[in-house]
C-alpha cells in the first residue's frame, strides 16, 4: 500500500486538531474582553489564523 | 448624487477590463503558456465569497453575531483535508470529469439517470442562490441611486432583469467560447481571481473606513457597541447554538466542494495538483481577511442608522454614502459587482455543462437520435445548448428573484442552497471511498436527502414567500403535527437550516448505505468504483482497455469523435493519441479496445460520462462483461500489482544482498589472494637460502678432495645463510604476532635518547668495519614516553642497520642520529648519505618483503620484514614512522613516539 | 670441445654454487646477476644451455626466456628455469613461454648435473 505523503497527513492532523478548537463545548470557554475586544472574537480569529499558518509552513517546506 | 450614466459606464468599463482578463488568459492557454499559478488557483477558490458574503455576512452579523464566521471556517478545516480533495481532482483527470454531476454519475457506472438527478437537484438547489446575487447587485444600485423599488428602467426594463442579461451575455461570451475537450476556461479563472482581489480590496477597504474612519479603531468600536444593550449580545457566543455552530461549519465545509462552482474551479478547472498546496493556506487566509471587517461595519451600522430601519444587507454602501464618501461607495459597489459576476459566470458554466450534458443530451440521442445521426459537426449544437442554457438559468434567477426576493434576507437563501448541494456527500464521498456503494443505493440516498430538503426548507421558504399554504409547516402535512416541515418528528429547538441538514443527511445517508448494502452492482459499476476508489494505485490505464471487449470501426469512432469535438479539435486529439501509441498517423490506428477508451474519453470531456458512453455503445458491438468477469479482471489485476509489488521488493531485497555478499566474497577473495601471495613470497624466501645451503652441502659432502680454502669458504656461506634463514624464520613469526595482536608488549617510561645511545653502541662494530661515519644529536633531559624498550630498541637497530647497508663504504658513508621533542612528540630521525629512494619506493619499501630496488647487490642481508615489523611496533605505541627521501639526496627514516597527554 | 653454460641468478650464494658445480663437471661457465645482463651475456658468451633464475630484478627470467625464444638465432639454446616459488602455474607458464624443463628450488646437485648432461646430449 501506498503511504499518504506526509504534508497530507500533517495538514489531515491540523484539521483534526482545528474541529475542537473551533466548536462547542472549548468554544464556550473564551469571555470578558481585551483592550475592550471581546475575548472570544480574539479567540476565534486567533485560532483561524494560527491554523492558516501552521498550514502555510507545512504546506510550503520544501520538499526534496 | 451619483450620475446614472456614470455608474453604468463604470461597471461596462470593469466588466470590459475583466473580459481582458479572461481574453489574455484564454490567449495564454492556447498558447500552451499558462498563467494560472498556485496563487491565481487559490484566488480563484474565493469565487466561494458571493455577494452573499460582500453584502450579506454583514447582514447576518447584525443579527447572529459571530455565527457568520462558520460559513468560513468550514472551508478552511475542508481544504485541511487535502488528500481528499486530491484524490477527487485525480479521479476527474483520469475519468475527464467535466462536473459533479458528471462525476457522481460516473462513478455509478455512468448512470444517465444519476446524472440526470444530481443537475436537477443542483439546478433547484442553486437557482435561488443565483438570484440572490441578482437580488444584491439589483440592491446595490438601489441604495447608489437612493431609488427603492427597482425604479431604475433602461428602454423599459428593469435593472435587474438587465444586469441578468449583461451576466448572461458575458459568461456566454468567455465561458463557451470553445468547447474544450478538458473543459477547462483559463481565462475565466484569471478573471474571477482577479475579482477576488477586486473585491477583497473593496470589502477591507470600507472595513477600514469604518473602522478607522467612522470610529476611532476596534476597540473603540467595541467599547462604544458594548454600551448598546441591543448589540452587546452580538458581542459574546450564546452555546445554546452549538448545535446549529457546528451543523453551519459541516454545511459550509461540504459547499466548498460541492457547490458546481467550486467543483468547476477547485476541481475541473485545476491544471496543477501542486497548485493545492498554496491553496490550503492562502484561501483561508483570504477568507479571514475579508472577514475581519464584518463585525465592525455590523456593529458600526447599527450604531449609525439606530433605528432608521436602513437594511443591513448594503451597510458596506450606505455608512460610506452616508459620511459622503461617493467614490468609496462607487469601489464597494464594484466589489459587490464582482463577486456576483464572478459568482454567476461559473456557477452558470458549470450547470450550463450539467444541464447540457446530463438532461439535454442524453434527450436528444435518445428521442432525435435519427435526425441527429443526419447532422455533420455537433460541437456547434452543444454550444448552443449551453448557451441556451445559460440564458435560462439567469432567466430562472430573476424570475425567482421577482417572486420571492424580498421575502428573504441574502443569508437565508445561500443557506438553502448550500443544504441542497450537501446532499452530494454521501454518494460522493461514499464513491470515493467505499467500493460496495452502488448506483441503487446513490439514487436512493440522494432521492431521500433531497425530499427531506424539499420539505423542510425549500418548500417552507415558498410558503414564506406565499405562493403556498404554510399549513405542512404550521400544523404538519395532513395536519399531523409531528410532520411539520420544520420540526420533523417533534424536533424543535434548531435553526431551519440545521434542522433541514441534521434530517436529510439521516435521510440520505441511511438510504444511501442500507439501499447500497442490499444491492448488486452491474459490470460497469463495479469497474467504476474499482477505479474510483483505487485512483491512486491505478496510474496504468492497462486494467481499463481490458474491461472492454467487441468490436468497433475506426471510421465509426472518428466520426463520433469528428462529430462532438469539431473535425479540427477532433483530428488534433487523434493525431496526438496516435503519437502516443508510436504511430505517425492516426489512419493506421486499431479500432481495438484501447482506443474504444481513448475516444470514450475524449467524448466524456465534452458530453459527459453518461453521454459519452451511451455514444460509444451506440456505433461499437460490444460484448457483454458479466460482473463474475469483470471483477476478475480486477482482482487479477488487482492481485497482479500487488504480486509484482512484492516481487519488486523481493527483487529488490535480494540485489542488495547479492551486493553484500558479493562485496564480502571480494574481500574475501582479496584476502586470500593476499594471504596467497604473502606464503608464496615466504616460501620463495625460505627457498632460496635453502638452495644454496643444500647445494654447498652436497657438494663437500660428495667431494672430499674439496680444497681446504673451498671447504672454508662454502661453509662460511652455509653459515651465513642459515643465519640468514633463522632471521627470516623469527621475524616472520614477529610479524605474525604482530599482525594478530598476540605480541607481548611490557610497556614502561622509556627514555628514548637512551635507546638511541644503547642502539648505537651495539651496531658500532658494524659501522667500524664498513667504515661508516656514525654521528649523533640527542637531545638530554626529554621526557621519557610510553613505550616497550626492547621493541623501541628493535626498532631503532633495524632503521640503523638498515642505513649502514645502502651507504657506501669506505669511509664515504655517514648516518646521523638525531633525537628531538615538542609537546606532542619525541622524535627520532636516522639519516644517511645513500643513494635515496624514489617517491614510489618510499611508500613500497614499508610493504612485507618488498625491498629499496638496489638491495640486490647484498640481498642476503634484508628479509623484508624490518621496516613493515618497526612501522607494526611504531604504530602499536601511537606513533609514526615514514621515510623523506629522494634519489640521490639520501634517505631520511623518521619516528614518532607521543608523549603522554597533560591529563595523563 | 665443452659446452658453455650460463649461469643467471641474483642470489650470489646461489651463483657460486652453481658456477662451482658446472665448471667441476667440465661445463664453460659464464656468469649473469640479473635479467638485461643475461641477454648481453648470451650475445657474447653463446652458451649452449642457460640455468635461468625467475625471480631477478630488472628481467624476470620469463622475460628473458620470451625474448631469447623469440630469436631465430637463438633456437638450439636450451634453458632450464630455476624457481623457488613452487607454484604449478608457475611451473606451466615457464614451459609454456618455451624453457626446456623447469627445476625448483632447492634441488639435488647431482640431479640437476644429470639434467643438464642430459640435455646437452652428454649422458
Amino acid at each position: 500500500m501506498k503511504r499518504g505523503s506526509p504534508t497530507r497527513q500533517r495538514l489531515t492532523a491540523l484539521c483534526l486538531f482545528g474541529i475542537p478548537l473551533l466548536t462547542y463545548p472549548i468554544l464556550g470557554l473564551p469571555g470578558g474582553t481585551l483592550a475592550d475586544i471581546p475575548v472570544v472574537v480574539l479567540y476565534l480569529f486567533g485560532v483561524w489564523g494560527g491554523l492558516i499558518l501552521l498550514a502555510a509552513r507545512v504546506a510550503e517546506r520544501r520538499s526534496k | 448624487m451619483l450620475s446614472g450614466w456614470f455608474i453604468v459606464l463604470l461597471s461596462a468599463t470593469y466588466i470590459g477590463v475583466l473580459f481582458a482578463v479572461a481574453r489574455f488568459g484564454d490567449a495564454r492557454a492556447d498558447a500552451g503558456r499558462s498563467i494560472i499559478s498556485a496563487n491565481v488557483y487559490a484566488l480563484s477558490l474565493a469565487v466561494y465569497c458571493t455577494s452573499w458574503t460582500f453584502f450579506g455576512s454583514v447582514g447576518r452579523a447584525t443579527s447572529g453575531g459571530l455565527s457568520f464566521l462558520t460559513i468560513y471556517l468550514g472551508p478552511t478545516l475542508m481544504l485541511l483535508c487535502v488528500g481528499v480533495i486530491v484524490k477527487m481532482i485525480r479521479i476527474a483527470k483520469a475519468q475527464r470529469i467535466t462536473s459533479i454531476a458528471d462525476f457522481i454519475a460516473s462513478r455509478y457506472g455512468k448512470s444517465q439517470l444519476l446524472a440526470g438527478l444530481v443537475t436537477v437537484i443542483a439546478v433547484i438547489g442553486i437557482v435561488p442562490y443565483i438570484a440572490l446575487q441578482l437580488k444584491a447587485v439589483a440592491a446595490s444600485l438601489d441604495v447608489l441611486f437612493d431609488q427603492p423599488g427597482h425604479a431604475i428602467h433602461l428602454w423599459g426594463i428593469d435593472s435587474t432583469l438587465l444586469v441578468a442579461a449583461v451576466l448572461a451575455l458575458f459568461t456566454i461570451l468567455f465561458g463557451t467560447r470553445h468547447l474544450d475537450a478538458t473543459e477547462r476556461h483559463e481565462g475565466m479563472v484569471a478573471a474571477v481571481a482577479f475579482e477576488s482581489v477586486v473585491k477583497l480590496v473593496a470589502f477591507i477597504a470600507v472595513g477600514v473606513f469604518v473602522t478607522y474612519g467612522m470610529f476611532d479603531g476596534f476597540s473603540d468600536l467595541f467599547r462604544r457597541a458594548a454600551a448598546h444593550p441591543e448589540l452587546a449580545g452580538l458581542l459574546e457566543l450564546d452555546a445554546s447554538r452549538a448545535g446549529t455552530w457546528a451543523a453551519m461549519i459541516l454545511l459550509s465545509a461540504l459547499a466548498i466542494v460541492f457547490l458546481p462552482r467550486q467543483f468547476q474551479v477547485m476541481v475541473v478547472e485545476n491544471v496543477d495538483e501542486s497548485h493545492l498546496k498554496r491553496a490550503v493556506w492562502l484561501f483561508p487566509l483570504y477568507l479571514l481577511l475579508i472577514n475581519i471587517f464584518v463585525l465592525p461595519v455590523a456593529l458600526g451600522g447599527l450604531m449609525h442608522f439606530s433605528g432608521q430601519g436602513a437594511n443591513p444587507d448594503t451597510f458596506v454602501l450606505t455608512l460610506p454614502l452616508s459620511q459622503g464618501a461617493e467614490s468609496l461607495a462607487l469601489f464597494v459597489f464594484i466589489g459587490g459587482l464582482s463577486a456576483a459576476t464572478g459568482m454567476v459566470i461559473v456557477e452558470t458554466i458549470a450547470l450550463s455543462t450539467m444541464i447540457c450534458n446530463d438532461l439535454v443530451m442524453p434527450a436528444l440521442l435518445r428521442s432525435t437520435w435519427l435526425k441527429m445521426e443526419k447532422r455533420g459537426d455537433l460541437s456547434g449544437l452543444l454550444i448552443g445548448i449551453r448557451r441556451v442554457a445559460i440564458v435560462l438559468i439567469l432567466l430562472l434567477g430573476y424570475v425567482y428573484f421577482k417572486a420571492a426576493g424580498e421575502a428573504y434576507a441574502l443569508v437565508g437563501i445561500g443557506l438553502i442552497s448550500f443544504a441542497a448541494v450537501a446532499q452530494f456527500a454521501p454518494a460522493l464521498f461514499g464513491g470515493m471511498y467505499w467500493k460496495q456503494a452502488t448506483r441503487a443505493g446513490a439514487l436512493a440516498g440522494l432521492l431521500a436527502g433531497f425530499s427531506v430538503w424539499l420539505y423542510t426548507l425549500l418548500l417552507p421558504s415558498f410558503a414564506r414567500s406565499g405562493w403556498i399554504g404554510n399549513g405542512f409547516v404550521e400544523h404538519g402535512l395532513f395536519g399531523i403535527e409531528w410532520l411539520r416541515a420544520q420540526a420533523l418528528f417533534g424536533l424543535t429547538g434548531l435553526d431551519e437550516i440545521s434542522h433541514c441538514l441534521w434530517w436529510s443527511m439521516l435521510a440520505n445517508i441511511g438510504a444511501y448505505v442500507v439501499v447500497s448494502l442490499s444491492t448488486v452492482p452491474d459490470a460497469l459499476e463495479a469497474g467504476q468504483a474499482e477505479r474510483f476508489v483505487d485512483v491512486f494505485r491505478h496510474a496504468q490505464r492497462a486494467p481499463d482497455a481490458r474491461l472492454w471487449r467487441g468490436n468497433a470501426s475506426l471510421k465509426e469512432l472518428v466520426d463520433l469523435l469528428e462529430r462532438f469535438l469539431g473535425p479540427a479539435r477532433a483530428r488534433q486529439q487523434l493525431a496526438a493519441y496516435a503519437r502516443s501509441r508510436g504511430q505517425r498517423d492516426w489512419h493506421g490506428l486499431p479500432p481495438d479496445a484501447e482506443f474504444v477508451h481513448f475516444a470514450e474519453g475524449e467524448l466524456a470531456g465534452a458530453i459527459g460520462s453518461a453521454s459519452a458512453r451511451a455514444m460509444v455503445s451506440s456505433v461499437t458491438r460490444e460484448e457483454d462483461l458479466g460482473l463474475e468477469e469483470v471483477l476478475d479482471i480486477l482482482d487479477e489485476a488487482t492481485q497482479v500489482r500487488a504480486y509484482s509489488r512484492e516481487l519488486e521488493a523481493k527483487q529488490q531485497a535480494l540485489e542488495v544482498a547479492t551486493g553484500e555478499l558479493r562485496e564480502a566474497n571480494e574481500r574475501l577473495r582479496e584476502l586470500d589472494r593476499m594471504k596467497d601471495d604473502f606464503i608464496s613470497t615466504v616460501t620463495h624466501e625460505l627457498r632460496t637460502p635453502l638452495t644454496s645451503i643444500r647445494a654447498l652441502s652436497e657438494m663437500l659432502h660428495e667431494d672430499p678432495k674439496l680444497e681446504l680454502e673451498e671447504r672454508r669458504r662454502f661453509l662460511g656461506i652455509i653459515v651465513s645463510e642459515t643465519e640468514r634463514l633463522t632471521r627470516l624464520i623469527n621475524q616472520i613469526l614477529d610479524m605474525a604476532k604482530l599482525e594478530s595482536g598476540r605480541a607481548e608488549w611490557t610497556t614502561a617510561d622509556v627514555d628514548v635518547s637512551e635507546v638511541v645511545r644503547e642502539s648505537m653502541n651495539a651496531l658500532e662494530q658494524l659501522f667500524h668495519e664498513k667504515g661508516v661515519h656514525l654521528d649523533s644529536d640527542l637531545a638530554d633531559r626529554l621526557p621519557p614516553v610510553q613505550a616497550d624498550r626492547d621493541r623501541l630498541t628493535q626498532v631503532v637497530v633495524n632503521l640503523l642497520s638498515n642505513a649502514v647497508k645502502f651507504v657506501p663504504g669506505g669511509g664515504k658513508g655517514r648516518v646521523r642520529v638525531g633525537v628531538s621533542a615538542d609537546e606532542k612528540a619525541v622524535r627520532v630521525t636516522v639519516a644517511d648519505n645513500g643513494p635515496g629512494l624514489t617517491a614510489e619506493e618510499c611508500g613500497v619499501i614499508f610493504e612485507k618483503f618488498r625491498q629499496g630496488g638496489n638491495t640486490m647487490t647484498d640481498k642476503p642481508q634484508g628479509t623484508g620484514l624490518g621496516l613493515p615489523i618497526s612501522r607494526q611496533i611504531v604504530e602499536y605505541f601511537g606513533g609514526k614512522l615514514w621515510v623523506e627521501s629522494a634519489p640521490g639526496a639520501g634517505a631520511t627514516f623518521i619516528f614518532t613516539v607521543p608523549l603522554p597527554g597533560p591529563e595523563a | 670441445m665443452s659446452k658453455k653454460i650460463l649461469i643467471v641468478d641474483d642470489e650470489p650464494n646461489i651463483v657460486i654454487s652453481l658456477e662451482f658445480l658446472m665448471k667441476k663437471e667440465g661445463f664453460e661457465v659464464a656468469v649473469a646477476t640479473d635479467g638485461d645482463e643475461a641477454l648481453a651475456k648470451v650475445a657474447e658468451f653463446n652458451p649452449d644451455l642457460l640455468l635461468l633464475d625467475v625471480m631477478m630484478p630488472k628481467k624476470s627470467g620469463f622475460e628473458v626466456c620470451e625474448a631469447l625464444r623469440a630469436d631465430p638465432d637463438r633456437a638450439g639454446l636450451l634453458i632450464v628455469m630455476l624457481t623457488a616459488k613452487g607454484r604449478d602455474t608457475e611451473v606451466a607458464k615457464g614451459l609454456a613461454i618455451g624453457a626446456d624443463a623447469y627445476v625448483t628450488k632447492p634441488f639435488s646437485t647431482k640431479e640437476l648435473v644429470v639434467k643438464v648432461k642430459d640435455m646437452l646430449g652428454l649422458a
